[in-house]
């Protein structure tokens, strides 16, 4: 009756096909609707920002995003160009002006592929920053959250900041007698960690200095509350009017002032993880921390911080927009969607489409990496999938 | 519950050292000084520049500078650098404005969210929830300075009226039902601008809130208990799903600063944002630093009374 020839394969029969994590994934997402417009504007966006930084550098441009002529000033979209005003050195490509001119002259085209290009670096690096931060102090706080600081790496760590911070200052004498008692603290623990932990001495009264204070997952998780408590759009606009301007300290001040979310998420993510059975083997057979938390933890809990990342871009590309619109964005050499709609509101009714290509082309990009971002929260959670 | 005030006050208090410190350090550690902003004015002499220096205390070193700050602050002694004038009284000022913009906001935010996220979670998946969804996003995404200006556009194109500022220019001779009118006015557009982010976030977490509760066992028991529809939804289940919406009261305090600076830059509202941006342009360090703290100040009054009101509605906590 019974086959044992057919046995191994019928097994197989009752249960359900093998399915990547990545296939499961996209067949979530590909039903999502929205999510899949999101991403295929994402794709577009990205190759309309590469092609833009390739038509526009260089000596001679195809499109030249800074070439004035004052002639052919506030031209409609697909206006031609004045062949008998304008040089044939200096003629837009194909000689028409797709999305028309500004008071300049400049072909609004031109300056929106260049836009692209600066809108989408800002929004990487910035959040790049972010999430580097934020995956390195989660990491920290999930991690090695247990572990408690004690009162003389305290005074150490207050020390070293307090003497950086008069170094930035400027008062050089504050700075060295403060980095001297934070070399002397460490020198003192390095003393306290040999006598008693690796001489197996009596520290005596040294014990005192000694003691637990707070660990390290109250500490950084303090420091995020902090940081959540400023307003973030207000803060980023006061450091960057402060500093000289330039396109990298925007990218770096919108990237300080973002890894709180991240840092929870990965903290959230490596409290349960820790105390899972494959952290636990891992950490049976010896393998180092560091590989522990690079090789096995990260990937597990990388599927929120993408969520966040995707969804940060969306916001980094709308604060620089706001930065430019207030006058503090990327400087003028480059042109940006924020300010050239900053430059276009002054010709809100002679030429409206200054203002309505930038706002609009900011609008589709930010809703699509939204969608994105959401589509990919609903395809990668677990939770959510059983429904 | 008496030990946990307390402890969460003190957290709240070393917190607030720390802020202070940070919101000294933001603006005090960054290059160049405020002394430097003319260097070419030929009638800002080397004198001048000691004067000013010595005037505001920039002379000092960093620590007592810190100290020398925030004991103005607390005295109310703080003078800003660019009129002179107190800047508690200042903010004060511009305070007035913005609340008015903040609570036109709030509630136009709170009473349009929860209808619509009630809606949308009620008939999950009907053409409402994926319209509602997607505009939720639309106004999410969309730059506010943009929309703002195509606002404004409409308005003053179809209803003949202006919305620049806080009142008509020349109204102040009118009678006071026209004057209370134009005001109104003047405040509708930029409230709704304002608060569209809201409505959006709530109306999305709203509906999160009310599919969280409509799955769970007891509404299936109120059902089964042949109660009307609206009795489930409204009894039974909005009521479990409001629970965390009360804690948010707390949290809708921080919202009197931030994020209004384009907002009120491009209407001309002489409320605290533009202040903190005109503050800005004039590197005017004390208004700029106290109102990041005191943003900051709300944001931790927010989370404490978020904290106590969590405590008196939900009495888990209390364990």
């Amino acid at each position: 009756m019974i086959n044992n020839d057919n046995d191994t394969t019928d097994l197989h029969l009752g249960m359900a096909e093998e399915v990547s994590r990545f296939t499961e994934a996209w067949r979530i997402f590909n039903k999502n609707r929205l999510a899949l417009w999101g991403l295929v504007i994402f794709t577009v966006f990205f190759l309309v920002a590469v092609s833009g930084l390739v038509l526009t550098v260089g000596d001679n441009p195809v499109l030249d995003p800074a070439k004035v002529r004052l002639s052919e000033k506030l031209l409609p979209p697909v206006s031609p160009v004045d062949t008998e005003m304008v040089k044939p050195e200096d003629r837009p490509f194909a000689g028409i002006y797709l999305l028309g001119t500004d008071d300049l002259g400049r072909d609004v085209l031109a300056r929106m592929m260049q836009g692209a290009w600066v809108s989408l670096t800002v929004g990487f690096v910035a959040v790049g920053i972010a999430v580097l931060i934020g995956i390195i102090m989660g990491g920290l706080a999930g991690y090695y959250g247990n572990v408690r600081i004690n009162f003389m790496q305290l005074l150490a760590m207050a020390a070293f900041f307090t003497s950086m911070v008069f170094l930035i200052s400027g008062q050089k004498e504050m700075a060295i007698n403060f980095m001297t008692a934070s070399a002397l603290f460490v020198s003192f623990s390095i003393v306290y960690y040999f006598v008693s932990v690796k001489g197996s001495g009596d520290p005596g009264a040294m014990r005192f200095f000694f003691f637990d204070t707070v660990s390290v997952d109250s500490l950084i998780m303090r420091f995020v509350d902090i940081m959540l408590c400023f307003p973030s759009f207000f803060l980023i606009l006061t450091v960057v009017a402060i500093l000289p301007a330039s396109i990298y300290n925007i990218m770096i001040v919108i990237g300080l002032t973002g890894w709180m979310g991240t840092t929870r998420f990965v903290r959230a993510e490596f409290l349960s993880l820790r105390e899972q059975d494959f952290v636990s083997a891992a950490r049976a057979m010896g393998i180092r921390d560091m590989s522990i938390i690079f090789r096995h933890m990260i990937p597990n809990a990388i599927a929120p911080v993408l969520v966040s990342a995707t969804i940060g871009i969306a916001g980094a590309i709308l604060t620089e927009a706001g930065l430019s619109f207030l006058g503090f964005g990327v400087p003028p050499p480059h042109a940006t969607w924020g300010n050239i709609l900053s430059d276009g509101k002054r010709f809100l009714f002679d030429a409206p489409w200054l203002t309505y290509i930038p706002g609009l082309s900011i609008l589709v990009v930010v809703l699509a990496f939204n969608l994105f971002g959401e589509g990919l929260r609903d395809a990668l959670n677990p939770r959510l999938r059983k429904r | 519950m008496f030990s946990f005030t307390v402890r969460s006050f003190f957290q709240k208090l070393v917190t607030l050292f720390f802020i202070s410190i940070i919101s000294f350090l933001v603006v005090y550690l960054a290059p160049g000084e405020p002394s430097q902003i003319d260097p070419l004015n030929p009638k800002f002499t080397v004198e001048d520049l000691q004067r000013f220096r010595q005037e505001f205390n920039l002379d000092k070193p960093l620590h007592e500078q810190y100290y020398l700050y925030y004991k103005n602050l607390f005295t109310g002694q703080l003078k800003s650098w660019k009129d002179n004038q107190p800047v508690l009284g200042k903010i004060y000022e511009r305070f007035k404005n913005s609340l008015w913009l903040f609570i036109v906001g709030t509630l136009i935010t709170w009473c349009l969210s929860f209808p619509v996220g009630i809606h949308a979670a009620i008939n999950r998946g009907s053409v409402f929830d994926r319209t509602s969804t997607f505009f939720a996003y639309v106004l999410i995404s969309i730059p506010s300075f943009f929309f703002a200006y195509i606002l404004i556009i409409f308005v003053v194109k179809t209803f003949n009226i202006s919305v620049i500022g806080m009142q008509t220019f020349g109204m102040s001779g009118a009678d006071s039902i026209y004057q209370i009118m134009d005001r109104v006015w003047h405040l509708v557009i930029p409230s709704i601008l304002g608060a569209l982010g809201g409505i959006a976030l709530l109306s999305r977490y709203v509906r999160a809130q009310m599919l969280e509760v409509i799955h769970q066992d007891y509404i299936r028991t109120a059902r089964a208990k042949g109660l009307s529809e609206d009795q489930v939804y409204y009894k039974h289940g909005f009521r479990n799903a409001l629970l965390p919406f009360v804690t948010m009261f707390g949290l809708i305090l921080p919202g009197l600063i931030g994020g209004s600076v384009i907002i009120e830059s491009i209407f001309a509202w002489p409320g605290m944002g533009r202040m903190g941006y005109e503050a800005i342009l004039a590197r005017d360090y004390p208004i700029i630093l106290t109102i990041n703290f005191m943003a900051a100040v709300l944001v931790l009054i927010g989370t404490f009374i978020s904290d106590l009101l969590y405590m008196v509605v939900d009495p888990r906590i209390r364990l």
